[in-house]
């Protein structure tokens, strides 16, 4: 609270960033939130931005009208404030600087965050997920492939988990040798079994091998994991670098396999960029995309000279050869890149998904994303910004995996048993900061700070609100005929994910939602079969003579399950009841609030349809005022009225 | 000649048929007068596919003959058909001079000039009776039943013989107050004779869309008296009225220079002229044209893909059609003044905007009939070229001429209000896909010919069968109905962000595998749909 030296202003405006709009509201700073209540009573609008969301705050120079104060958030929001005084403007500003940058872990939101459980339900959530069981329900232990303890005490590898599964070939020696020859000691283990062909996915980092080194040991060891499947003589080593990267870093003393010294593998490049350029690639889109006016030819032009739909189709790609190698081949597949923390992250994880219907269940995904994202060390704390340590660290990978999802949700409609908001939900809270989950850089460094005891779990969460994550035309029977997800790769196969980078851009969105409504109607037909039930245990009861129906039947509006307006398709939906009890959830508050004046927006709209959003042109701008220029010269007037 | 002596080889056997994303089919191919068939008879299961030759948008033919092989084993040919639904396929035809010939009939047949001699003049399915009136509504029963506007205007049969505007119907709704005379006067003053026409009148405020063809003020400024009265008529007596010229201002002036022109402020003292610059007949045809290519692209390459998209501009059409659309809403609805909407000759671009203002706007034309008769109303009377516009599609390597795919623009647009508005329209994406369709070839006679003088005269009433009657036929209707449709009264503004628009997958790339999945998931929605009218 030190750093607060204003904690409210009045009269604060709040432009639209793609029209002329704007409202004038109270701006509230507070320990963990940025608030700003619109004055109007009727719809007052409510946004709260968490600190942590906060990726940069902007001063720009004096207006006439004020001081405006940018906001950037790392969930795409940007708001554009204009404060009348400077004064009140700088010292917001300098308060958020500090606010937005915070020096140790324990300033961080997740552990000041109570949602009002006690020690028994916080610990219950974080047993939520247990890997140990999701290899076991892989097939893991097994004849080939056991839990090794070499790395109980974070001794071979800092970055990886304790427990880990490697082939009962491979024995101590083995592996330690094997960790000695690779980045930061990230020696291959298993990440998924396919069960059906006994083939393995194995991970690690890329060989100390520079120009000529080789590691009798490491090679052993993928002897080992070659061995451990009889299905196929071979492995496939898999370099999700492009080959230009992997050559400059045989100057540094690493490298990638030398085919000549290890037997039986067959190994290839699939060329992922790095996170700089992936960083660079999303700063690119978000301007194009953050234009004002903009026109679909730049647009289009745009959003190809960003990159980025090709840095997610090359991810798709990699992830697609992995899972046809495994699935169609049979083969085991080793993949890394260099730390392989990153993009062999996404690769395994992407490629899992697509051959194991389990990881595309609510509570499969969230196992998927607990085993190859934060039990495998993708550095989070980094590559999210959570303490701000070094801008160089950070890049929108998992956003990138995420998206890589939602791609494919867009092609199998029916495969995934959640919608896309489930997705955007995790990405909001991956920079929340709210829960412990993704905390830190490795699974050591969140038993250091003992996220289990002082933060709640994500996973915990999101179960509890799974109805509004639900994909209404999930089919267990699709999963059942289309095990293994193939999809193709046609280049307009990748769209651009409006509802994730313009989430809060509401003029944007469908006015209506296929999902919400469908979702609705579903919600409705289970409680109508729950009616009937009902009914017939009560038929049963009293016998068909008597008629208790009357208390029973349900006004038939009851049937009908309300559903706040919300901004985005099938929103998870919270109402305004809830949100006061959960005083403290304030990403959902803050979604439940937004929409409240979306619903009771003009008469002439359509869920907060409106002409003035759209902007169908400048001319529109001259429409308020009645005043006609006078009578001009033809020659100027025609140019001068078609603006 | 008689349509069958382009006919040399009827009939040819062992025919492969390949499709995208299906196994290659053997069978029969038959060419008749006006179809491409191809059976195939597999014990007691058959499959037929039945073409229209008309739909036949382009022919590329390979032949090869072995040397030295007896002419039966070792000559065959290759056919690949272009459809204008953007199906493509292929036939290998054994026996070179087979394939030849079936080519040259393809070609010669299914680029018939003469209205009469197209199908829908032969098509006499048993269903349907050719008594009974054609079509579903004419301008005299929509006038009567528009009550509001009743007062102030009135329905006009100066053109009842077509020699005042040659492209216009019998029957045009016109300002109460202005006489046929004006209205002859009026239409010297525009071109082709298509003077200012009402369009749409608004339910809530009585506020006007007129349509008509850009005035022949020239080079030397020429006025007509009638053509401002009869505007002045339009907004009697209230302050102002918009032009929305669909040129940009430049073109606008450079029109003069062949004649052509728009109206300036101080003749026309209450209106107040928009420019909107709309791309127009060969550029558009053209956008469509490198559309289906890039579609059809199987590169991979996400930047080349994206680049071909730009590079057909196709979205960036229906952007402007969109916007300029919202544009003359927010003058009739927030603003409350009657709009006069015009291009160049009022046929295309006019039609696009009026047509799609009020799809925003009024909730009658969101329902099948509504969007129907719309269709029928703006497209149809109006005097759309349709068979000018529609001669060719995305794949012909003929010259063009006058086509461009203004129809299948506003279906586009349509499907991007309906893609926003998933509840407003009461018809589904299946419907726009069928006039689609329909618009290039067809069993029916609702899109032959360029204006209702020519259907007259062709007797196409007479002797066709209306489309729109026959979609409506109630067990054909429930196909394409929306399972979601929830009506409702107010205006649908659509976001016509970039980000907001769409490349309409169902119709460009509704021949790859693509399709399917959907098609099951649009399933899904359904049984849900249903199960919850059942349950309730």
């Amino acid at each position: 609270m030190e750093h607060i030296r204003t904690p409210k202003v009045e009269q604060v405006k709040l432009l639209d960033r793609f029209s002329n709009k704007s409202v004038t509201g109270t701006l509230h700073l507070t320990a963990t939130h940025l608030i700003f209540v619109e004055s109007n009573s009727t719809s007052a609008q409510e946004i709260w931005i968490l600190h942590h969301h906060i990726a940069s705050v902007e001063k720009l120079s004096l207006t006439t009208s004020g001081c405006p104060l940018l906001i950037q958030c790392r969930n795409f929001r940007l708001v554009h404030f204009v404060i009348p005084r400077e004064r009140d403007c700088h010292d917001i500003y300098s308060s958020l600087l500090r606010l937005l940058r915070p020096v140790s872990y324990d300033e961080l939101y997740a552990f000041s965050y109570n949602p009002k459980q006690n020690d028994q339900q916080r610990e219950e959530g974080w047993q939520l997920i247990d890997l140990a069981a999701e290899f076991e329900r892989m097939g893991v232990p097994c004849d080939q492939w056991q839990l090794t303890d070499v790395n109980r005490e974070y001794k071979v590898c800092k970055t990886y988990p304790r427990d880990l599964y490697v082939p009962i070939t491979a024995s101590k020696p083995i592996i330690v040798g094997s960790s000695k020859f690779r980045s930061k000691g990230r020696f291959p283990v298993l990440t998924y079994f396919y069960q059906e062909k006994k083939a393995a996915v194995c991970r690690c980092s890329q060989p100390l091998s520079g120009f000529s080194a080789r590691c009798l040991e490491d090679e052993h060891m993928l002897q080992a994991i070659s061995k451990a499947n009889h299905n196929s003589r071979y492995i496939y080593v898999m370099d999700t670098r492009p080959k230009l990267n992997a050559l400059a870093n045989r100057a540094a003393g690493k490298g990638y396999e030398n085919e000549d010294n290890y037997s039986n593998i067959r190994f290839q490049f699939v060329g992922i960029e790095n996170i700089h350029v992936m960083r660079g690639s999303l700063q690119k889109l978000l301007e194009v995309v953050g234009t004002r006016s903009l026109s679909m030819t730049d647009y289009l032009v745009g959003l190809e000279n960003s990159g980025w739909l090709r840095h997610i189709k090359a991810i798709m790609d990699a992830a697609i050869f992995l899972a046809k190698a495994v699935t169609v081949e049979g083969a085991s597949v080793l993949v890394h890149c260099s730390d392989g923390w990153d993009r062999t992250a996404q690769v395994c994880a992407l490629g899992s998904l697509l051959m194991d219907p389990y990881y595309r269940t609510i509570k499969g995904f969230m196992v998927l994303i607990e085993k190859d994202w934060i039990s495998f060390g993708h550095k989070f704390a980094d590559r999210c910004d959570q303490l701000n340590i070094d801008p160089k660290e950070v890049s929108p990978i998992f956003t990138q995996f995420l998206e890589c999802v939602w791609q494919l949700t867009e092609q199998f409609p029916q495969a995934f048993e959640f919608s896309e908001w489930f997705l955007i939900q995790i990405h909001e809270h991956v920079h929340s900061c709210q829960f412990g989950n993704f905390l830190g850089n490795s699974q050591r460094q969140r038993e250091d700070l003992q996220l289990k005891e002082r933060t709640y779990s994500l996973w915990a969460h999101l179960l509890n609100e799974k109805q509004n994550y639900l994909n209404p035309v999930y089919s267990p029977s699709f999963a059942e005929s289309h095990p293994v997800l193939e999809p193709s790769t046609q280049a307009y196969h990748f769209k651009f994910w409006r509802n994730m980078y313009h989430q809060y851009d509401r003029s944007m969105h469908p006015r209506q939602s296929i999902l919400k409504h469908v979702l609705t109607l579903k919600d409705s037909n289970r409680e109508l079969e729950g009616t009937v039930q009902a009914l017939k245990t009560k038929l049963q009861k009293f016998g068909v003579r008597t008629s208790p129906l009357k208390p029973q039947t349900p006004p038939r509006e009851r049937s009908i399950a309300p559903r706040p307006q919300s901004l985005i398709l099938g929103a998870p939906l919270l109402s305004r009841k809830e949100v006061q009890q959960e005083e403290d959830e304030e990403v959902f508050g803050e979604e439940a609030r937004e929409d409240a004046p979306a619903s009771t927006g003009g008469e002439r709209t359509v869920e907060g349809s409106s002409a003035t959003e759209n902007g169908y042109g400048e001319v529109m701008g001259s429409f308020g005022s009645k005043n006609e220029p006078g009578v001009v010269t033809l020659e100027f007037g025609v140019a001068r009225m078609s603006c | 000649m008689e349509l069958s002596e382009h006919i040399k080889t009827a009939n040819v056997e062992d025919v492969t048929l390949r499709r995208p994303f299906h196994p290659a089919l053997r069978g029969t191919l038959c060419v008749t007068s006006h179809h491409l068939l191809f059976s195939n008879r597999k014990d007691e299961a058959s499959w037929q596919l039945l073409i229209l030759l008309k739909n036949i948008d382009a022919i590329e033919k390979s032949v090869e003959n072995l040397f030295g092989y007896p002419r039966a084993v070792g000559s065959s040919g290759t056919i690949t058909i272009k459809c204008k639904d953007l199906l493509v396929l292929q036939l290998e035809i054994p026996g070179m001079e087979e394939c030849l010939n079936i080519a040259s009939s393809i070609e010669a047949l299914s680029s018939l000039e003469s209205v009469t001699e197209m199908y829908p003049f032969f098509y006499r399915p048993s269903h349907l009776t050719l008594l009974g009136p054609w079509g579903l509504s004419t301008t005299e029963q929509y006038y009567k039943q528009t009550e509001r506007l009743w007062d102030r205007w009135r329905v006009s049969k100066v053109n009842s013989d077509y020699s005042v505007c040659p492209s216009y119907p019998s029957a045009v709704i016109v300002p109460r107050e202005v006489d046929d005379d004006k209205l002859i006067r009026s239409a010297r003053f525009r071109q082709g004779g298509r003077f200012p026409v009402l369009s749409y009148c608004h339910h809530s405020n009585g506020m006007v869309i007129m349509r008509s063809s850009q005035p022949l003020t020239g080079a030397n400024k020429k006025r007509c008296k009638e053509d401002e009265l009869l505007l002045q008529a339009v907004i009697d007596g209230s302050e102002l009225g918009y032009i929305i010229d669909l040129r940009s201002a430049q073109q606008a002036q450079q029109a003069r220079m062949t004649g052509g022109g728009f109206e300036s402020k101080s003749c026309y003292r209450h209106w107040k002229r928009i420019h909107r610059h709309h791309e127009r007949g060969k550029v558009v045809q053209e956008s469509l044209i490198k559309l289906v290519e890039a579609c059809s692209d199987l590169s991979h390459s996400v930047d080349r893909w994206l680049s071909k998209l730009e590079n057909s501009k196709w979205l960036s059409h229906v952007h402007s059609a969109l916007s300029t659309a919202g544009l003359v809403v927010e003058c009739v609805e927030r603003d409350g003044h009657s709009v006069l909407v015009h291009g160049s000759e009022g046929t295309d671009n006019t039609l696009l905007v009026s047509s799609l203002a009020q799809i925003i706007l009024d909730p009658a034309s969101r329902t099948v009939t509504g969007f129907l008769c719309l269709l029928e109303r703006e497209w149809i009377q109006a005097g759309h070229p349709f068979q000018q516009r529609c001669a060719h599609s995305a794949y012909s390597h003929a010259r063009l001429k006058q086509e461009c795919p203004s129809f299948l623009l506003l279906l586009d647009c349509v499907w991007q209000v309906w893609r926003q508005f998933p509840l407003a329209l009461e018809f589904s994406e299946a419907l726009l896909l069928r006039l689609a369709q329909e618009v290039y070839a067809s069993n029916y006679g609702t899109f032959l010919c360029n204006n209702e003088q020519e259907r007259c005269a062709a007797g196409v009433k007479e002797n066709t069968h209306c489309l729109f009657q026959s979609m409506l036929k109630p067990d054909i209707e429930e196909q394409y109905l929306n399972p979601l449709y929830e009506p409702t009264d107010l205006a649908i503004w659509p976001s016509v962000h970039p980000q907001s628009l769409q490349l309409w997958t169902g119709m460009f790339l509704r021949w790859t595998e693509y399709a399917q999945n959907m098609e099951e998931a649009r399933e899904e929605v359904w049984s849900i749909v249903k199960e919850h009218r059942e349950r309730v």
